[in-house]
């Protein structure tokens, strides 16, 4: 007879993450930034339609992947951050502010947090802007993809991105990044959110996942 | 103005202190591996769902201790607030002291503000305390509830994720009530195709977990109030004991018996009359 008592299955034990596809892009005149939907533990999917475009302010959205604690708890502290932030300064805040908060947490949890965020949104200042926040780095990028599904569209975001796209070209490209991860990341899927941030607000939209469109597929 | 103080828990409350002596106690020494004992998990199927007028949320009622069931008829549905209830699988402990410290805290808060606390409170309450202390307290949670905005269900996790969705089954055997679930599930359902739905995802985890069994527990919360139907469904399987288990006066021979009077001195006597109201 074995020493070991029967090994609980992975999922109940393991930590639930995002394992994910998200992306942001800037086009002319804001941002637009788009997620996959599903959050795993281990093998099982433990929620299908999560919503990992999580709002900083009113113009402001970052895009969680990583650890779903982490990511949920780095938003809520920068988002209650920047309320205070935007109190004290009586002006709606900088995207690079909103990016600079989540930089700190990042890099002074370093060792503790497993969570990566893509800030985007649109300010006064600079426009449409999209900051990556790797591990505590501070980077803007025209346009930034993470997760576990970002590997499989390296190629073609840096083949298909052009500058200056408009609102709906750079709605088509997120959709079309998004689709292509999700067919080939098996931690990525669901529905797609899209969320569209300019001058007038943010817009959210979710494409469901037979309205998603069809690459070659036997 | 008074704050409204949420009370704190003991500052002295998870000491980790031990941990690197556990660590040397099990992996150290070759010869002598000691095993740490296992803490009672309750294995467990809980669903709760979202129906017309407010949440209806179930669990089974068996409580395992490795192979052994530790309770028959455990209640893991756990009172938060008047309108709220939480059902819990993990590890027994955590849930039940997770979810006292949370029903404590809100009731505080009640009294402080007057007010029905709202489940998205309880949620963010739980969810920081479950995220400070980075996943070692072992309670996953179902909360459902009704307050001022509407009918509520939401899923927090051990290490402080948080998901809101309108049905949802957690625990060894949520596999099972979630294809249940995720079949049948329809949004705006009355009450009897609610209870039904709930009914039968915690049966088909029972039937397909060796940690989940005996008893269905439902709860209905609506505006109107609660109703915790315990049991809602019994197993057909009843355990009588087969005979009796007392001995018969005799069966031990007494050899000798010695009495020894406790020597009780009366020092001093009162009498206080109790006022029974009417005289």
């Amino acid at each position: 007879m074995s020493e070991e008592s029967f090994t609980d299955p992975g999922w109940l034990s393991e930590e639930v993450k995002t394992g994910t596809t998200i992306i942001a892009v800037t086009f002319d005149g804001g941002v637009v930034l788009g997620s996959d939907s599903r959050v795993s533990a281990g093998e099982s999917v433990v929620n299908r339609v999560m919503n990992k475009l999580s709002p900083l302010h009113d113009k402001i959205y970052c895009a969680l992947s990583g650890s779903a604690a982490d990511a949920q708890t780095i938003a809520e502290i920068v988002n209650y951050q920047l309320d205070v932030h935007s109190i004290e300064v009586e002006d709606d805040p900088l995207v690079c502010s909103a990016a600079t908060l989540v930089k700190n947490i990042s890099y002074k949890y370093k060792e503790e947090l497993s969570a990566h965020l893509i800030v985007a949104g649109w300010d006064r200042k600079k426009g449409g802007q999209v900051y990556a926040t790797l591990n505590g780095l501070l980077s803007r990028q025209p346009f930034a993809i993470g997760g576990s599904g970002s590997f499989y569209i390296h190629g073609f975001v840096d083949a298909e991105y052009r500058k200056n796209m408009t609102k709906r070209e750079c709605q088509e490209f997120v959709v079309n990044a998004l689709t292509l991860a999700m067919g080939r990341d098996g931690s990525s899927g669901g529905v797609a959110y899209v969320v569209t941030i300019d001058q007038d607000g943010a817009e959210e939209k979710c494409v469901l996942g037979n309205e998603l469109p069809k690459f070659f597929d036997q | 103005m008074a704050l409204s103080c949420v009370l704190e828990p003991a500052l002295s409350g998870f000491n980790f202190e031990n941990s690197t002596r556990n660590n040397v106690l099990e992996n150290g020494s070759e010869e002598g591996k000691i095993k740490a004992p296992k803490p009672m998990k309750t294995g467990t199927t809980i669903a709760g769902v979202v129906y017309k007028d407010g949440v209806v949320l179930g669990a089974d009622t068996r409580a395992t201790s490795d192979e052994v069931v530790a309770d028959k008829m455990c209640a893991k549905i756990h009172y938060i607030a008047p309108n709220i209830y939480c059902c819990g699988a993990g590890t027994a402990a955590d849930t039940e002291k997770t979810t006292d410290m949370l029903s404590s805290n809100l009731t505080i808060f009640s009294l402080n503000s007057g007010r029905n606390p709202r489940v998205v409170m309880a949620v963010n309450i739980l969810q920081d305390m479950l995220f400070r202390y980075r996943g070692m307290i072992g309670a996953n949670l179902i909360l459902g509830g009704v307050d001022c905005t509407g009918s509520h269900l939401y899923t927090v996790g051990p290490y402080g994720s948080m998901d809101k969705v309108p049905y949802l089954a957690m625990g060894s055997g949520n596999l099972a009530a979630m294809g249940i679930l995720e079949d049948r599930f329809k949004v705006n359902m009355d009450l009897e195709e609610a209870k039904a739905l709930v009914s039968d995802a915690i049966h088909a985890g029972i039937m397909s977990d060796l940690g989940s069994g005996n008893n269905i527990d439902l709860c209905v919360i609506t505006k109107e109030g609660v109703d915790y139907i315990r049991p809602h469904r019994e197993s057909p399987y009843n355990y009588k004991r087969q005979a009796k288990y007392k001995y018969k006066p005799g069966t031990t021979p007494v050899l000798s018996k010695t009495v020894t009077q406790l020597e009780l001195e009366l020092v001093h006597e009162t009498v206080q009359k109790m006022e029974t109201g009417s005289s």
